[in-house]
């Protein structure tokens, strides 16, 4: 079988939610070409998470198992799956883009003469790959130009894991040679960076500041309108980095992802790394002194203009509509 | 300890942009350039380290003539070399950047490469860790801290949603940078005036060796279409200000 694979990842010990939206996008492209779409494993005892895969309307779900593979290296990841590439030519390899994907995705396509189209939000007829650019204020549409696997990364939320059909697929087993000296790096256990004590994912109201508040000195301005909302401050990782917040309060990729009823972004331009954190809000409100920004493009309401003048007289007029 | 850091030119953060006639990138005519973000941080540590090590920074970067004044920019910070490859990066993909950017690297034969995690123009995420494959040398990316030891490199690499992990690896490595690790300094005057001095080396891509032709082409780029319609509400700060709560409270009732 060629075709189109996903490479599926863990989570918690199932099967990511990111890797069956990669899924939903194979089964796209398999629809449009016509080919079978099929799921790869890679891992050490994966008995439990391939009999999750096999549900979920795949032709065939192939577990890549070796030892070495329990821990993920990219040294380990990218010698087990170029063995999968070869033995089994895909059309397609559509990954879900993790940070692990990131890490050696790169590596393994180059093994192969091949190119990652990494981040993908849109899949055309063609198929053609529309992916963003210049942080998120235009996009691109790529094309492979060459023969052999394509390899394609899907980015988190960009497409639904619920159209993916149910059924009942064969499970196989392919076992690849991977000696341990060929593995230089040596990874230790994940840990988090700080204590936890701010869940900004039950939170209703969320105030979130970026670069656009200037300095740290300017914050008890977004502070005032978290109050008057009763919302919990965010911010997106600039601010973070600075250390103007604490990192536990970031909102984004390595931060945190929320859903509140009102996600409220003060300066915040919208880089993607910040939307995939908070696209799943109920109502987005941007305030920005930029019409261009991204932010706008997942707002329902928005406000341009100097954050210094608007968000005062937000904070006075949220405290009189709420009286 | 011998660094290499490859850094990339992009457009500044704030700088408009808008859509070339042939629809395929942006138009450069009048456009202001900056060191990419994450590459900043890259150098940063490279400096710390050598500060900490000794050795020798080494900027590298591939683009045509502008590029200089990004490399001079690397020198002013405190780098001590630098190498420009000239070439048109619009004609390669990410393999062919990666291509060119080993070849140069190889030729210096560092202990350590950097380079940010990603463009801020293009954002493939992808150079550093296809530069370690085409060298053959281990890598880590997301890396927020870099820590020399007997064997080799103890790193902190990032993972999602608040987590990290250590890594160890031998070296000469290949480690991607995430940005917010160090404080970045800036140039002095003093540095600004050394860096007019200090050498930079020219390669063309033909003597580095000829780079694959392109296996995924970008054919055009756009605005992105809007995923949610949104309302903007006009008028000085105040009246916005009033319009918003209004809509807040009575039309999605959030308040």
């Amino acid at each position: 079988m060629s075709g189109v694979w996903v490479v599926l990842e863990e989570r918690g010990e199932k099967i990511s939610r990111i890797s069956w939206e990669a899924v939903a996008a194979a089964q796209k492209i398999g629809a449009q070409l016509n080919l079978p779409v099929g799921a790869v494993l890679p891992g050490a005892q994966t008995e439990a998470l391939a009999a999750e895969a096999a549900t979920k309307g795949v032709a065939k779900v192939l577990r890549i198992e070796h030892a070495l593979l329990g821990t993920y290296t990219a040294d380990a990841f990218t010698i087990a799956l170029e063995q999968f590439v070869q033995k089994e030519r895909p059309d397609y390899l559509i990954f879900p883009h993790s940070y692990q994907v990131r890490d050696y995705v790169p590596a393994l396509a180059a093994r192969t003469g091949q190119v990652l189209i990494g981040d993908v939000t849109a899949i055309a007829d063609g198929p053609t790959f529309v992916r963003q650019l210049m942080q998120g204020r235009l996009s691109g549409t790529y094309r492979r130009a060459g023969g052999g696997t394509c390899f394609v990364s899907v980015q988190s939320g960009a497409f639904r894991a619920d159209p993916v059909a149910a059924g009942a697929a064969a499970i196989e087993v392919f076992a690849p040679t991977i000696d341990a000296a060929s593995i230089h790096t040596k990874p230790g256990e994940p840990f988090r960076g700080s204590a936890q004590t701010v869940d900004l994912g039950s939170a209703q109201f969320i105030v979130s500041v970026g670069r656009g508040i200037k300095e740290a000195e300017n914050l008890p301005l977004v502070q005032e309108l978290a109050a008057a909302l009763g919302a919990e401050l965010a911010a997106s990782r600039p601010i973070c980095d600075n250390g103007w917040l604490p990192i536990e309060r970031q909102v984004g990729s390595s931060g945190q992802t929320v859903a509140p009823k009102l996600y409220l972004a003060v300066g915040i331009s919208g880089a993607i790394q910040h939307l995939v954190g908070m696209k799943g809000s109920q109502c987005v409100v941007a305030i920005n002194k930029d019409a261009d920004a991204p932010i706008f493009e997942v707002a329902d309401y928005g406000i341009v203009g100097d954050l210094f003048e608007v968000v005062p007289a937000l904070t006075e007029a949220i405290r009189a509509a709420k009286q | 300890m011998k660094i290499l850091v490859a850094i990339k030119q992009v457009p500044e953060r704030d700088a408009q942009v808008h859509i070339n006639s042939a629809g395929k990138w942006i138009d450069e005519a009048d456009m202001q350039w900056g060191l990419n973000e994450s590459d900043a941080y890259a150098l940063e540590e490279a400096l710390q380290l050598k500060e900490k090590h000794g050795g020798e920074v080494v900027v590298v970067s591939a683009g045509p003539e502008r590029v200089g004044s990004t490399i001079r920019e690397g020198l002013a910070k405190g780098a001590d070399r630098g190498i420009h490859i000239d070439c048109d990066p619009g004609q390669l993909d990410a393999l062919g950047v990666a291509q060119l950017l080993a070849a140069a690297i190889k030729s210096e034969s560092p202990d350590l490469t950097l380079t940010g995690l990603q463009s801020d123009d293009l954002g493939y995420g992808q150079t550093g860790v296809i530069v370690a494959e085409l060298m053959n040398l281990p890598h880590a990316s997301l890396i927020l801290h870099v820590e020399k030891t007997e064997q080799g490199l103890t790193v902190k690499r990032e993972l999602e949603e608040g987590w990290f992990q250590t890594v160890e690896l031998p070296l000469p490595a290949v480690l991607t940078i995430q940005s917010g690790g160090n404080k970045l300094r800036y140039a002095t005057l003093m540095g600004i005036k050394k860096a007019k001095t200090k050498e930079v080396r020219r390669l063309n891509a033909t003597e580095l060796g000829a780079t694959a032709a392109p296996v995924v082409t970008l054919e055009r780029i756009a605005i992105p279409q809007k995923q949610r319609s949104t309302q903007i509400l006009s008028g000085s700060p105040k009246e916005a200000a009033a319009a918003l709560a209004e809509k807040l409270k009575f039309e999605a009732r959030v308040l």
